[in-house]
Formats: structure tokens, C-alpha cells, sequence
């Protein structure tokens, strides 16, 4: 297996100039790995208000076991709440933080 | 953040004039108000009619008590004995998870009787309780290995108080240590078994608050041949009861010996001793299960059933939820055929309990008929993926966004699952009902696994949006579902000129099958608006109302699978897999079939040569040549998404079918599906495979009539696109008005 390179920041800014849709090979890579971590533990949105709001939780990966809820989050469009997680992955998987989102989209490619 | 208010009715379909009961639990409201709607599209669009059942009601809460079992009324055979043989086959997947009944005359933990249970440790135990004080538990103090066959045997001598006890692995593995024998004598003033409960097998039954019988110490595995004998055999005369046939010495002390490859089909378990203690199955265990002597020569249990003696029991195998009716629906005998719901709100709760109306019998009101996919609903009835699933989110292409019945459902196993679901022990849930709450068969509701963030409706609610451009346009039509169509067969379509299907009719029966395809070759015109249609073969049960079995075997999209020679359905005895594996791939119905999926986002369509045909210039009246056709839409974004089918003549397309339009510039989660993938290819996916495109096809049928398919589960999500002024809605119009006018093709 090929682990994610912290040094392909311009990846994480593709992401997040287009969360869904196709991407390069190399985004999908860190993308497919990123969707492969345990159930324990893995982010997911928790709906608060359909079509409107979004908590962050945390399976428990077990079943019956409630989610957990991550204090400090709501988001209110799908996009940021996809970066968000993203981030909170790349630092989990790399152990490194990522560029803040400004220095990110010098980087992003056209 | 969950569901507080939640409930079913006791049919999907029902005429007009007919009655229809509800049955409501509460999780905190006191009382909802009651009213009868008539869903106009998703997301609350809705009419409210008149009904002397609206108004409010007092609410509670009803317990659903999941797991199968079996069970044999108390007789006097069972009730006499004192000195005691037991012995069965099982192959255990749980042992270790708690205390699990195998067979028992009550349960000797609460009151008196005799059982034999896995314990705690997972070890073979035989638990005694005689009424008097006196209790006793012996095991073999060797734990079961998961998924192997045991032949497992117990005695007791009520005159001398000797327990024997016998754990045989049919396997023999180097290092285990999962054989055993134990003797031990106990003093207690007999077995127990004047109790006046009945035999019970995979569960002990309890009292619940609700008063209802309620399994407890629910066992996961199979059992095989139980047999019961009224005399304590030594452990000599242990191994002798292992034989197929018994000797004449054993046979006579026999008090029960059931066979389970006997009546496979029903709900029935036949006592083949001179005593025929038959009993029942509850909650709809798996049968036609490979027993311990399976040897791979035999695939189909109604040629060798002697091979499929085993019933496989689950701790949330579920039939019907069981509860009290809340209040009676009386239907007007004039009201118009549609899809209805119950709607019952308590402040911000609001429950819809959906079901369809059809004319009153005899009459029909319409040439149009929406074939609602009621089987395919019952499919992923509570569904788990987004809990379950470890790499469901690879292939959704998004973060899961669960919602409030998802978040209910993880909480509440015993709501039961769908097939596409596994059971706590891993196994495939292959068996489905739709007499419990179905809370992602509700208007609103997303799979949290379906486009990001849950914005995108799923099944039902996609499905409402077929309704909404009906309804909108002002069409006429008639509904019926699937059940319907199992039962009545081409006699159910005959009247209609027109056929709809939803987004996505995968699961077909045989008689729903034969009946479309004879229509078709009548003269029937089929719109099929979606994709992955006509894909899985699926049988309803003999006798009994709303369940459905699966066998997801060999090939296809199949989040598990089933065991190598469990192929055939204990429903029916039919052959379970893909109907591509019957000879009967779905492009030999509706020209095309499936070929790809992924769940991010949606795409569209460019018209392919074939729509320039004048046969098809009728559907493309108004539509550009070159404009891409649904590049919108509310699933996925596009009317090109999520599941995708294309025309194959070698998959039996017919050769004249014309592709109208095909979709383009899929992503990277999109990806070929399996049975279309022979070897380990790298490049399967939307970026690097052509394979991956839905396909937009017509063809003539004999007789005059026609099929139109749209290759795509999102295209319903478009119709409705700027109040349905888009060359979506326009293409389906003009095929809807064509196919509704009487000229033959």
C-alpha cells in the first residue's frame, strides 16, 4: 500500500475546488484510503435539519452503539462539510495539519 | 436527531373501499394526530382527505421481540419425561455471545425444565432445574469453534442423577481442543420437563411486559436433526445415536425426531418419530441450509434435500412486528387510485406511513399504470450500510450523512434488516418483511450512502418525484405494486395500455417476471425509468403475507454472500441468483442492464446516433441535437446517475433497439460491476472506462407495443427541474403520449 504523501498538498486543494465529481488518479488514491479507515472512530454527518444542517459525528463501529457527536461543528452546505472532514483525515493519516485554506488555494491547480 | 414516532400498516396495497390498520409506537410523544394524505411528490407534498379516522390518539410504546426460533407445543411425551437423551447437530457462528438455548423444555434459569445451551464461555452445557430447589448445569468445559459442525449429545438418569455429555467435532483440526466428554452426577428430584412449557429450539421464551411471548437467549447458527430420547444413555450408547438410522433399541425410546429437510418451504417442522410432534418456525429462520453431511455434489435442495436437513436461526430475524392496532382506515369506495400515507404528527414528529390505493376491484380508472417497486422497497427495508458497511464509503464517494431514521434504526436492531444487511454473525440477511416499520420507505428520507449529505431521495421518495410530475401534468394513472403483480400476473396488466416503473425495480419474483414479459408480447408499452431494474430473483413466501427471500449467490452487486450450495430459495425451491443467471438478463426485457454505479454525483446525456432514427423522432420533438439532456436535477445533481444500464445484444438487447442517448464524464467512483469484470483489471471506473455510461433505449414489441428505458436511476430526479420545463420532462412526455395512444407500433 501506498501511503498518502504529506508533500502533495496540491491533492487536498483539488479536493477542495471540487469535492465530488471525477479527480485525478493520485486524488482518488488518498480519497480511497481515507474511506477505508475502521468503522471505530470514522467521521461521518449527522443530520439535524434535513437538507439544511449537519452535525459531526464518530461511529462507534459498534453495532446499537450510538454516534458520537463532536462538539464545535455545524455546518450548513455539503461542501465545507466534506473539507472539513477531509482535513481532519489528512492530519489522522499523514500526521501532519494541512496549509490553512488560503495558502491551499494559491496552490490549487487551474 | 432520531425518530420518536413510528409505525406500520398491515398491507402495502390495498383497493378502494377496502380497510387498512395501523399500528403506532411511541419513543416520547403522549399522542399524534392522525391524517390521511394523499402525496402529491416528496418532501411533504401532500393533500389531506377527508376521513373519519383523522383526529387524535393517545400514544405508546410496542416492543418488536426479533429472533427465530423454533417451537413444539407441550404434549405429554414432552411433559412425562424424566430420565432424558438429547442430541443434535449444530454449527455455531456465535458461541461466546452470550447464554444461547439450543433445545429446551423451559428454561431452567427461571423456573423448572431442562435445556441445552452454549454458555457464556461458548462451551456445550446441560442446564436442569427440577422444580424443587434442586438445580444443575454440566458442560463439556470446551468451547465450539464458530462455523463448524459439532454433533453434540446429553443424558440424564433421573434414578441415579448421571450426566453424560458428548461434543464431537465432525472436523478433526491438529491443536484443538473442542472434543469432549463429561460425566457428572447431580442430585435433583428429576428433569423438570412436567413444566407445561413448550419445546423450544434456538431460544428459550419469556414474558414480556407487553405480554407477549418474547425469545431470550437467542442462539446464532444452525441445528440439524434434534432428536430426543425418554432414557439416559451412557456415553456407548451416545455414539450409537449418531447413526442416520437407529438401531431398533434407541429407536424405541424415541420421543422426537425432527427432520428439517422435511417441508422446507413452510413454516412447519415434521416430528418423525411415531409421537409426530410437529412444531413451527417463528420470525422466519433460513431453511434449505446445507446440513453437517453436505458434500458439494448437491446444489438443490428439492432434488437432495437429505443435504439440507439445517435451519440457520438469527437473533434478529424478524417477521411481524406484532402489534396492537392503533385505529382502523376505512377507504372510500370512490377514492382515486395513488400513493397515500397515514400521517401522524406529534409537534415537530411527523411519521408517514405509506401505501397505495388501487381502484375499486373491477374498476380502473386510468391507461396508465405506475408499477410501484414494492419488492425492491422490501429489499432494503432498514437498511444498515452506512453503520455496518466498512467500505461503503468507497463506493459512495462521499462522507455517510446519517439521518433520523438511520440514526433510529442503528439503535434499534431489532427493527430487523434488510438484504443488504448481515446479521450479527456475519451471515447475509436473506429474508425480508414489510410487517414492521420501514423507515427509509418514507417521503424525505435519503440513504445517508446516496449523494452527499442526504440531499438526494432514495427508492420511495425518488419515486415520489415520478409522482409529482404525474400529478403536476395533470396525467391520469392507476397504481399497484409488485405483490400485486406476484399475485395476480398478467390479469393485473391487461387493462393498461401503459406501464411506469419506479427508479429502481431490481427485485423480481418469477411470476412478476413471466407476467411483464407476456404483457410485452401482447402489446404492452413499458416505460422503465430507471436503472438496475429486473436484476435479482427474488420469491415470496408460500403461506405467508409480505415476506420475501433472496439468495445473493454466484454474481452480481451483493454486499454479502451466500454459502457455496445455498443457491436455492427455501420459498420456493427456485434458483436465487441474478436474472442473468436464469438465461433471463434484464436486457432481454427492457433492451439494457447493469453495468455501472457510484453515488457522488450525477451526470447527463448526449443523444446517440439512434435517436435520429425516424422510429424515435417522436421522442425527441423539441430536443436540440446537440444539448445535453438533464445536466439538473435534484439526485445527484443530473439525470444520469447512481445506477447505470446499457443495451447489450449479447445479454439479449433485441437486435433492433435503438440507443437514443448515452451519459458521459462519470467519476472515479463510478465503477464496472462485477459479473461484467472477468479478471483483475485496473481500470473499471468512470475515468478510465468506457464500459462506464447509462444508455437510453427504445424498441418496438409484437403486437404494437414498446419499451422505453432510460439507463439511469437519477432520471426521475429531473422531471420536476424548473416547474418541469426541461427536455427531461419533455422526452418522457413525448413518450409517455405515444405510448398512451392506441395506433399500434
Amino acid at each position: 500500500m501506498l501511503p498518502i504523501d504529506p508533500r502533495r498538498t496540491d491533492l487536498a486543494a483539488e479536493f477542495k475546488a471540487s469535492p465530488f465529481g471525477p479527480h485525478s488518479p493520485d486524488l482518488q488514491h488518498v480519497l480511497n484510503l481515507m474511506r477505508a479507515t475502521p468503522l471505530a472512530g470514522r467521521h461521518v454527518l449527522v443530520v439535524v435539519e434535513r437538507k439544511r444542517e449537519w452535525a459531526l459525528g464518530k461511529l462507534s463501529g459498534e453495532r446499537g452503539k450510538p454516534v458520537e457527536i463532536v462538539p464545535g461543528y455545524r455546518f450548513t452546505d455539503p461542501e465545507t462539510a466534506e473539507w472539513t472532514v477531509f482535513k481532519l483525515r489528512w492530519h489522522e493519516l499523514t500526521g501532519e495539519a494541512l496549509p490553512s485554506d488560503e495558502a491551499l488555494a494559491k496552490e490549487a491547480r487551474p | 436527531m432520531t425518530r420518536t414516532l413510528v409505525g406500520y400498516a398491515d398491507r402495502f396495497s390495498v383497493r378502494a373501499g377496502e380497510r387498512l390498520r395501523f399500528m403506532v409506537s411511541s419513543f416520547g410523544p403522549a399522542g399524534y394526530r392522525a391524517a390521511l394524505v394523499r402525496l402529491l411528490g416528496d418532501d411533504g407534498k401532500e393533500r389531506v382527505i377527508e376521513n373519519a379516522v383523522n383526529g387524535d390518539y393517545p400514544a405508546r410504546r410496542q416492543e418488536i421481540h426479533s429472533g427465530s426460533y423454533a417451537i413444539v407445543p407441550e404434549a405429554k411425551p414432552l411433559s412425562g419425561l424424566e430420565s432424558f437423551t438429547v442430541a443434535l447437530y449444530l454449527w455455531p457462528t456465535t458461541p461466546g455471545r452470550g447464554r444461547q438455548a439450543l433445545l429446551a423444555k423451559g428454561d431452567p434459569a427461571r423456573g423448572r425444565g431442562f435445556a441445552l445451551i452454549l454458555g457464556m464461555d461458548g462451551t456445550l452445557q446441560l442446564e436442569i432445574a427440577d422444580g424443587a430447589g434442586g438445580k444443575a448445569s454440566v458442560g463439556s468445559g470446551r468451547a465450539l469453534q464458530p462455523r463448524h459442525w459439532y454433533w453434540v449429545a446429553a443424558s440424564f438418569d433421573a434414578a441415579s442423577g448421571r450426566v453424560t455429555i458428548l461434543q464431537q467435532p465432525i472436523r478433526n483440526f491438529a491443536r484443538a481442543e473442542d472434543a469432549a466428554t463429561a460425566n457428572a452426577t447431580v442430585r435433583l428430584a428429576g428433569c423438570g420437563a412436567a413444566n407445561r412449557e413448550p419445546l423450544t429450539m434456538a431460544a428459550f421464551l419469556a414474558r414480556a411486559e407487553d405480554d407477549r411471548l418474547k425469545p431470550v437467549a437467542r442462539y446464532n447458527g444452525k441445528l440439524e436433526a434434534p432428536r430426543l430420547l425418554d432414557l439416559a444413555l451412557d456415553a456407548e450408547g451416545l455414539a450409537r445415536l449418531r447413526a442416520d438410522a437407529l438401531d431398533g433399541s434407541l429407536r424405541s425410546h424415541l420421543v422426537g425426531a425432527w427432520d428439517f429437510s422435511k417441508e422446507i418451504a413452510s413454516t412447519r417442522i415434521r416430528d418423525v418419530s411415531p409421537w409426530r410432534l410437529d412444531g413451527r418456525v417463528e420470525n422466519l429462520p433460513t431453511r434449505a441450509m446445507k446440513g453437517h453431511n453436505w458434500d458439494g455434489t448437491a446444489r438443490d435442495w428439492t432434488t437432495r434435500p437429505e443435504f439440507y436437513g439445517a435451519i440457520h436461526f438469527h437473533e434478529n430475524d424478524l417477521y411481524d412486528a406484532g402489534w396492537e392496532a392503533d385505529f382502523d382506515l376505512a377507504l372510500p369506495a370512490n377514492l382515486p387510485s395513488g400513493v397515500y400515507a397515514m400521517r401522524l404528527t406529534a409537534g415537530e414528529e411527523v411519521e408517514r406511513i405509506p401505501f397505495f390505493v388501487r381502484p375499486a376491484r373491477g374498476g380502473k380508472a386510468a391507461d396508465l399504470l405506475f408499477l410501484v417497486p414494492t419488492a425492491s422497497y422490501m429489499a432494503y427495508a432498514n437498511e444498515h450500510m452506512c453503520w455496518d458497511a466498512q467500505l461503503g464509503e468507497q463506493g459512495s464517494g462521499h462522507v455517510a450523512a446519517v439521518g433520523p431514521e438511520e440514526m433510529f434504526l442503528n439503535e434499534h436492531r431489532e427493527y430487523g434488516y434488510s438484504f443488504y444487511d448481515t446479521h450479527e454473525d456475519g451471515s447475509g440477511v436473506s429474508i425480508s418483511s414489510r410487517l414492521r416499520p420501514i423507515l427509509n420507505m418514507r417521503p424525505g428520507h435519503s440513504a445517508g450512502w446516496v449523494g452527499a449529505a442526504g440531499l438526494s431521495p432514495w427508492q420511495f421518495a425518488a419515486d415520489l418525484d415520478l409522482i409529482e410530475w404525474l400529478e403536476a401534468t395533470g396525467q391520469r394513472y392507476d397504481v399497484a405494486t409488485d405483490e400485486d403483480l406476484h399475485r395476480e400476473g398478467i390479469a393485473l396488466l391487461r387493462s393498461y395500455r401503459t406501464v411506469m416503473t419506479g427508479t429502481h425495480p431490481e427485485y423480481y419474483s418469477t411470476r412478476m417476471h413471466d407476467a411483464l414479459g407476456a404483457w410485452l408480447d401482447r402489446g404492452g408499452r413499458l416505460m422503465y425509468l430507471g436503472a438496475n431494474g429486473f436484476y435479482w430473483h427474488i420469491a415470496f413466501h408460500p403461506e405467508l403475507e409480505g415476506a420475501i427471500e433472496l439468495r445473493r449467490v454466484e454474481n452480481g452487486v451483493r454486499d454479502w454472500e451466500g454459502e457455496p450450495g445455498e443457491y436455492v430459495e427455501n420459498f420456493s425451491g427456485e434458483y436465487g441468483g441474478l436474472w442473468r443467471r436464469w438465461g433471463r438478463p434484464p436486457q432481454s426485457i427492457v433492451g439494457i442492464g447493469f453495468i455501472a454505479q457510484g453515488f457522488d454525483v450525477s451526470s447527463y446525456f448526449r443523444r446517440r446516433p439512434g435517436s435520429f432514427d425516424p422510429r424515435a423522432a417522436f421522442i425527441f420533438e423539441g430536443v436540440g441535437a446537440e444539448e445535453k439532456i438533464g445536466d439538473f436535477g435534484r439526485v445527484g445533481g443530473g439525470a444520469a446517475g447512481w445506477e447505470l444500464d446499457i443495451v447489450d445484444p449479447r445479454l439479449g438487447s433485441p437486435p433492433h433497439t435503438l440507443v437514443l442517448a448515452a451519459s458521459e464524464n462519470h467519476s472515479n467512483v463510478y465503477m464496472v460491476v462485477p459479473e461484467e469484470v472477468l479478471s483483475t483489471l485496473p481500470a473499471l471506473s468512470g475515468i478510465d472506462n468506457p464500459l462506464v455510461r447509462g444508455e437510453m433505449a427504445f424498441f418496438e414489441t409484437p403486437q404494437g407495443g414498446a419499451v422505453f428505458s432510460t439507463g439511469s436511476i437519477s432520471w426521475c430526479g429531473s422531471l420536476n427541474h424548473a416547474k418541469g420545463l426541461n427536455n427531461v420532462a419533455r422526452i418522457t412526455g413525448n413518450v409517455l403520449k405515444r405510448f398512451l395512444d392506441p395506433a399500434p407500433f
